[in-house]
């Protein structure tokens, strides 16, 4: 599942924002749902209680994985669900490949999986001969343009709705030109409910899995995964090992924190949950580990596996919002994919820690209260001791550490002026910096603070009037 | 109460005027303030870069500079954020600590230990308010708009207090510059965008000034004026706080 990187964040954000029409209704339409997010969390009084709550019950999943697990597939088979263990994403790929073999069935919908993406198991499925649709409209208008999820949960929310009208053109034969939203919609509709009819597999996602019931819940506002799941003659589910909670009153929890976290509406249209087969139907589902277990090993970062995918330190992140979600070329993106990629590929993912300015937003809209810019310092010390970090070795930080660490190098007045002139990165007074493309150099104003300090003394107080 | 003034090293170099109006405010404030000579920086471009490891240097050298004041104060929010989050030492750990709790950004040295009420200062402009992240998401200088909880400003409080200052309202109250330290040369394209738009809030909304108790987001912000040949100007905090006609 190796995928490959040519161009690391900051030049796939540099190419994206030479559209600047394109970055600012990207970065408005994000705004936007960051603005409802604040409008709806403050509607309730206890939302600082509720995140409180909800980051205090992940923790315990957390720390409890293994008994949760066990505890979660007895109820699984109690329930008449086939349960499935995957270590990587080549072992889930493999058990959905051999499910879908042993009834001759060539034809797949897939519905609100972000798992299955990280997996590629579309790419693994059509090798084979498997023909997969994403019936979620956003993740269908990615597939189409062969392009992975932008968002996790506004997949294609970079794209113009010309671009996509052009897209519907080409693929699905409607009239040129045509972009309106709605008419685009409807031409959806008709063609992916032909698929729901004639697919006899139905994949999905997981949102959250009650480990004392067996049953799973899938949030969505489309309906498309229940209209699959309902018509399916096999129901998979494939879902991440963190995805459990102990019980099912905790989702008066998490379904009143998750939507208002992701768009600012109260609930998502549809919260399905699903416990047992129907009569004549097949239930799998898939548990998968996939790096998840070498996270819960690292102290610094395990409260990472908290995330329940709400996408809202995404929208307010303004690097996120500036550079778009293909910059990061990570499945999960913005800065909850900054501190889980370096888990899957640290030297692939080097830059993602450094794609933020740690301004702290993401920490404080994340409804499971994870320290996610905390991880990000943290995942660059990581990244640097591991000799990872290229683009910021050319920093000169050795020399710089030693100046700065030493009175005798940095000592007096004006030569510490002068130093700082030539070496910290942000204001070296060279036109080949970066800072001046677009920046003018603070002009200064002669002498230091430390010089005329030097020569006023101490006792400045008239000199100051 | 003696004050150690800490005044980081590109301050000291590009921004006396923010640095000694810091010094002459709390002196007229009566506080009795010592510039230890041979301060250099605290580590932070180092340790924000991934190179932590490297600035124990940097902090053995603040603690010999600083570790004999009962306060130490510094008009740079990110500096001093770092100073209290980072500071280590490996062979005296409880006097790094101490240190920690003694350092504090200008603002909430004014509000937090002076208690400031009242002060002797005009500035008859038009000024926007920019939040430092690591002033306000590190310091609790002001309230997050994040999150479910009642407003306050400790930089607003000291601003109202200026004779003459209109403050400007933003349609972004609290959103980053794009500064964030080496990520500016990194990361250039989003830096630069971020701080345009943060600069054309300001702008939209009439400001003459755009202050902060962050120099490092106003050099930002203010080359990108600058190169834009734009009116506005940026000011630090203390420039205003001790401003008069």
């Amino acid at each position: 599942m190796k995928q490959t990187k040519t161009k690391d964040h900051a030049a796939m954000a540099e190419a994206f924002i030479k559209d600047e029409e394109r970055v600012d209704w990207h970065d408005g339409a994000l705004w936007y749902i960051r603005e409802k997010r604040d409008i709806a969390s403050k509607k309730i009084p206890e939302w600082e209680q509720l995140r409180e709550a909800a980051s205090m019950i992940k923790n315990n999943v957390i720390s409890n994985l293994h008994e949760y697990l066990l505890q979660f597939e007895a109820n699984l088979k109690k329930n008449g669900i086939t349960v499935h263990w995957a270590a990587d994403a080549e072992e889930h790929n493999a058990i959905v490949y051999a499910i879908l073999k042993a009834k001759e069935i060539t034809q797949m919908v897939k519905s609100k999986s972000m798992l299955t993406e990280e997996c590629q198991l579309n790419e693994y499925l059509e090798e084979r001969g498997i023909s997969v649709i994403n019936s979620d409209l956003g993740e269908y208008i990615q597939q189409i343009d062969n392009e992975p999820p932008s968002h996790i949960v506004l997949p294609c929310i970079h794209k113009r709705k010309e671009e996509i009208g052009e897209l519907f053109h080409k693929h699905l034969g409607t009239e040129k030109g045509l972009s309106d939203p709605t008419q685009l919609t409807r031409v959806a509709r008709k063609h992916l409910r032909n698929e729901f009819l004639s697919r006899r597999v139905a994949l999905t996602g997981v949102n959250f899995a009650v480990a004392e019931t067996g049953e799973y819940v899938v949030c969505t506002n489309e309906g498309n995964a229940d209209m699959g799941a309902h018509l399916s003659e096999v129901q998979i589910a494939s879902m991440g090992i963190e995805k459990l909670i102990p019980q099912k009153n905790h989702l008066s929890v998490f379904l009143r924190l998750l939507a208002r976290s992701a768009t600012g509406q109260p609930i998502t249209i549809y919260s399905s949950h699903y416990k047992k087969p129907r009569e004549g139907q097949e239930m799998h589902l898939i548990l998968v580990d996939a790096g998840r277990t070498r996270q819960l090993g690292r102290a610094d970062f395990r409260d990472s596996l908290k995330c329940i995918k709400c996408g809202s330190c995404m929208n307010t992140c303004p690097v996120y919002r500036k550079s778009g979600g293909l910059s990061y070329q990570n499945t999960i993106s913005g800065p909850i994919g900054a501190i889980l990629a370096p888990n899957l590929d640290m030297k692939m993912h080097a830059d993602l820690p450094f794609a933020s300015t740690l301004c702290g937003s993401c920490s404080n809209v994340c409804p499971v209260k994870i320290n996610i810019h905390e991880q990000l310092y943290k995942w660059r010390q990581v990244i640097v001791k591991e000799g990872y970090a290229a683009n910021t070795k050319a920093l000169g930080m050795k020399t710089m550490a030693w100046t700065l660490s030493s009175p005798n190098s940095f000592n007096t007045a004006g030569r510490a002026g002068r130093w700082v002139l030539q070496n910290i990165p942000f204001v070296v007074n060279n036109k080949l910096n970066p800072w001046y493309k677009q920046r003018d150099m603070p002009e200064g104003s002669g002498q230091s603070f430390a010089e005329w300090y030097q020569k006023n003394g101490e006792n400045n107080k008239e000199d100051l009037k | 109460m003696t004050v150690g003034l800490f005044i980081p090293c590109y301050v000291n170099q590009f921004y006396s005027n923010a640095a000694k109006a810091t010094l002459q405010l709390l002196q007229k404030l009566g506080v009795e303030v010592v510039y230890p000579p041979k301060q250099t920086c605290c580590g932070q471009p180092m340790a924000n870069s991934g190179f932590e490891h490297l600035s124990q240097g940097c902090s053995d050298l603040f603690i010999e500079n600083f570790s004999a004041f009962e306060y130490i104060v510094a008009p740079s929010a990110s500096c001093v954020l770092h100073v209290k989050d980072h500071l280590t030492s490996q062979t005296n750990p409880e006097l790094a600590l101490s240190i920690r709790s003694k350092v504090f950004e200008l603002v909430e040295f004014l509000t937090d230990v002076l208690k400031v009420e009242k002060l002797d200062a005009t500035f008859p402009h038009k000024v926007g308010l920019h939040h430092s992240c690591h002033g306000l998401r590190g310091l609790y200088l002001s309230q997050m708009s994040e999150l479910n909880a009642p407003p306050f400003s400790k930089p607003q409080h000291l601003l109202n207090m200026v004779k003459g200052l209109e403050q400007i309202s933003l349609d972004r109250s609290d959103e980053c510059c794009g500064f964030g330290g080496t990520f500016c040369i990194a990361e250039e394209a989003v830096s630069v965008k971020m701080g345009k738009d943060r600069v054309n809030d300001h702008i939209k909304s009439g400001a003459e000034y755009i202050t902060s108790s962050d120099l490092s987001c106003l050099m930002h912000l203010e080359g990108i004026l600058h190169r834009n040949n734009e009116k506005v100007k940026v000011i630090h905090i203390a420039e205003i706080l001790n401003a008069t006609l």
